[in-house]
């Protein structure tokens, strides 16, 4: 394909989104999350509503907006009007919709979480001025729930591939100064200067290179990436694409956990759709550039979410990692020198190479640039996936977007960062959420995963199962994480058990100093963190466990509450 | 579901002529026969280790360091509860718990009728509507363990009629 085969397509793809946009239609999100609370069935109850009814109107299957709680969401659109998203769309209320709004142009306040696009309509609020959105700043997200994920159409006609097309008409070394210009760092949860890590692999001398999406998003309660690779697959390949242009490399690869089939399957889709039209294969849009991607689905163990593991992984090892330096980005994947990347992070580059350096820093504090996706769960009004500038505050985050604890009792404290982030007490929710800003509580931001808790979970306990994930998927290989995360586990079973000694939390203190120091790989190093933070914020509830025998949460059962 | 050894082997020289037999395959062509035949008979990851040119050891260090790989023959159905962080803080252990007690196995076993197989997973990533579970491939969000149960008796009595 070349530019101005690029350039047709789009406008095409232009022509056919006003077309689509100025017809009614209904989108139905279809992500994983709307799937498992009956977004299918309200999908096929639209379809028979609309075959029943002789009516022709567009259907489309478009991805998550991350309003998660209000799942499963529809909207429908009608020309002149701006379109309505509804929620908790079951089978019945969206027929209802239907039968309303599309045949009788009648808008349902009643079920209408909000308006998108031009225009206003009585007793219905725009969607972006709604609580969980009006503090959002949605680049990274602001394809998702609004358009078909696979339908490269759709991806041209929002601004895909600009960031490409721009990309090759630059020198690498332009591309990273504009990365460097805005302060891209790491999605993962290191928060590694992305060019920097482009750059090392720029100056590796080679014979081949490649870039790996790292898409085993593996740690529990976050799904951001799941949410993007399932509502926007091509931000990612754009990315990834543009990776490779600027290191130099003609193969890339997508690790993807197989935890997460329907991102798998639409990965699929976009690969073949891309290859179809020329934007993978050889020389892209005439550039000289040639780039193929290969998609490996993981075979289920969270350690390969760690780079050096998630290349052993493909080389078709056991997925265990090994000490760096060398860092991959001089030395990984068979050997050569390998940029891996996040989903998130790849994901942003083509936003950035599209509109510029300036544009991604306008948000962010002073160190840590940007916008950032966060997911929030556990006990909270409103879970989801949001975007916001980091900087922002847990207790807005929380408060504001969250709508604060969807029970009646307390919050009392959040789990973030994956299971080697930590626990932060809710009187500490004013700190803002960056790379560096939770650091005075032992936690830290991680990949984005923020876990909810009230006065129902015991901190002890959390400690314990967030301890008992990181023994049962520690890879085994260096002491320090095999036998530290066992003998942790042991104590804090005794301890919730009733058989806690006076020593214990000293006794666990300086097994996760070891830890920290002596572990090969983050999964080690940071498995302590949960442990740690509880401590350092709830040793009350500890002392009171080992002493009194008391849970005061209720959830050890061998002790009184 | 006991195979002839003849045609074990017939089904397993298809799966291999997909692939070229480098080192890298290895993962791939596991998923493979898995899909096949529901799990990785002992047979296969012989063949599998000669196919690749390495020893057997390393095939059965692969095939067993893999949660998704497995070694043993599954249930007829599957019932897979998430354990991750979300659904353990609104209550994923009840199901667990309940799951277990209904179905008379612990986690990671399969009833000896090979009716059925309880599994946990790391993390479905359907966090927002915690505790999942999936039941022979449908997704389930906001379970509870009354929903579970149901779930349960429904496919029993399903299989009876």
């Amino acid at each position: 394909m070349t530019v101005d085969e690029l350039d047709e397509l789009r406008q095409t793809a232009m022509r056919q989104w006003d077309e689509l946009h100025s017809k009614p239609h209904v989108t139905v999100g279809n992500a994983t999350c709307g799937q498992g609370v009956g977004a299918l069935e309200t999908l096929n109850a639209i379809h028979d509503f609309l075959t029943e009814r002789g009516v022709e109107c567009d259907v489309v299957e478009v991805g998550c907006i991350g309003m998660c709680y209000a799942e499963p969401i529809m909207s429908v659109s009608l020309p002149g009007m701006p379109a309505v998203f509804y929620g908790e769309a079951t089978p019945e209320r969206a027929c209802e919709i239907l039968e309303l709004h599309l045949l009788s142009k009648k808008p349902v306040a009643e079920y209408a979480l909000g308006t998108v696009g031009e225009g206003s309509i009585d007793g219905i609020p725009n969607l972006f001025e709604t609580p969980m959105m009006k503090r959002q700043v949605r680049r990274l997200l602001s394809r998702c729930g609004f358009v078909e994920p696979t339908n490269l159409m759709h991806y041209l006609a929002t601004g895909g591939f600009d960031g490409l097309e721009k990309a090759l008409s630059m020198e690498p070394s332009q591309i990273i100064d504009e990365l460097r210009r805005a302060g891209l760092r790491g999605r993962g949860g290191v928060g590694f200067p992305t060019w920097r890590k482009w750059l090392t692999c720029i100056q590796t001398p080679s014979d081949e290179k490649f870039v790996v999406c790292n898409a085993h998003e593996g740690d529990p309660g976050i799904f951001v990436n799941r949410v993007l690779l399932e509502s926007d697959p091509y931000s990612v390949l754009e990315g990834l694409l543009i990776a490779g242009y600027t290191v130099g490399a003609s193969n890339g690869f997508i690790y993807c956990g197989a935890e997460y089939p329907l991102a798998f399957e639409r990965l699929t889709a976009a690969i073949k759709a891309l290859e179809r039209v020329g934007l993978l294969g050889d020389d892209i849009l005439g550039s000289g550039f040639s780039f193929r991607v290969w998609l490996v689905k993981g075979a289920g163990a969270y350690v390969c979410g760690e780079e050096t593991a998630l290349i052993a992984s493909i080389e078709g090892e056991r997925g265990m990692p090994r000490a760096r330096p060398p860092f991959p980005a001089a030395k990984g994947l068979w050997d050569k020198p390998t940029v891996v990347n996040n989903v998130e992070t790849l994901a942003y580059v083509p936003h950035i190479l599209r509109h510029g350096a300036e544009w991604f820093a306008e948000y962010g504090t002073e160190r840590s640039k940007g916008t950032k996706a966060f997911s929030l769960t556990g006990k909270v009004e409103r879970p989801g996936v949001i975007e916001v500038p980091l900087g922002m505050t847990l207790r807005e985050i929380i408060s504001e977007l969250g709508g604060g604890s969807s029970t009646e009792k307390r919050i009392k404290a959040v789990q973030i960062g994956g299971p080697g982030g930590g626990c932060i007490p809710e009187s500490m929710f004013d700190l803002p959420v960056d790379y560096e800003s939770l650091a005075p509580t032992g936690a830290m931001m991680g990949a984005g995963g923020i876990v909810v808790m009230d006065e129902d979970t015991c901190m002890v306990d959390m400690a314990r199962h967030l301890i008992q994930f990181s023994q049962c998927e520690s890879c085994g290989k260096c002491v320090p994480c095999r036998l530290g995360t066992k003998q942790m586990l042991a104590i804090l079973e005794g301890i919730t058990e009733g058989n806690g000694n006076e020593g214990d939390i000293v006794l666990l203190e300086e097994i996760a100093d070891a830890m920290k120091v002596g572990s090969l790989c983050g999964l080690g190093q940071a498995a302590p963190n949960p442990v740690l933070t509880t401590i350092r914020h709830f040793r009350d509830e500890y002392e009171e466990h080992i002493r009194l025998h008391r849970c005061r949460a209720g959830v050890c059962k061998a002790l009184s509450s | 579901m006991g195979l002839v050894g003849g045609e074990l082997e017939r089904r397993l020289e298809e799966i291999l002529g997909a692939f070229c037999g480098k080192r890298s395959e290895l993962i791939p062509i596991l998923q493979r026969i898995q899909n096949e035949f529901g799990y990785l008979p002992e047979d296969a990851l012989v063949k599998v280790s000669r196919f690749i040119g390495v020893p057997e050891a390393h095939v059965y260090g692969v095939a067993s360091f893999y949660e998704q790989l497995r070694l043993r023959q599954l249930g007829k159905n599957i019932i897979t509860i998430c354990r991750g962080t979300s659904c353990y803080v609104c209550g994923s252990s009840k199901l667990i718990d309940e799951a277990k007690s209904v179905l008379g196995i612990d986690e990671g076993e399969t009833t000896p009728d090979l009716k059925w197989t309880l599994e946990t997973v790391t993390c479905l990533g359907m966090c927002a509507h915690a505790p999942c579970a999936i039941v022979n491939g449908k997704v389930y969000g906001k379970m509870t363990p009354e929903k579970l149960v149901s779930i349960i008796r429904a496919v029993e009595g399903g299989r009876r009629s």
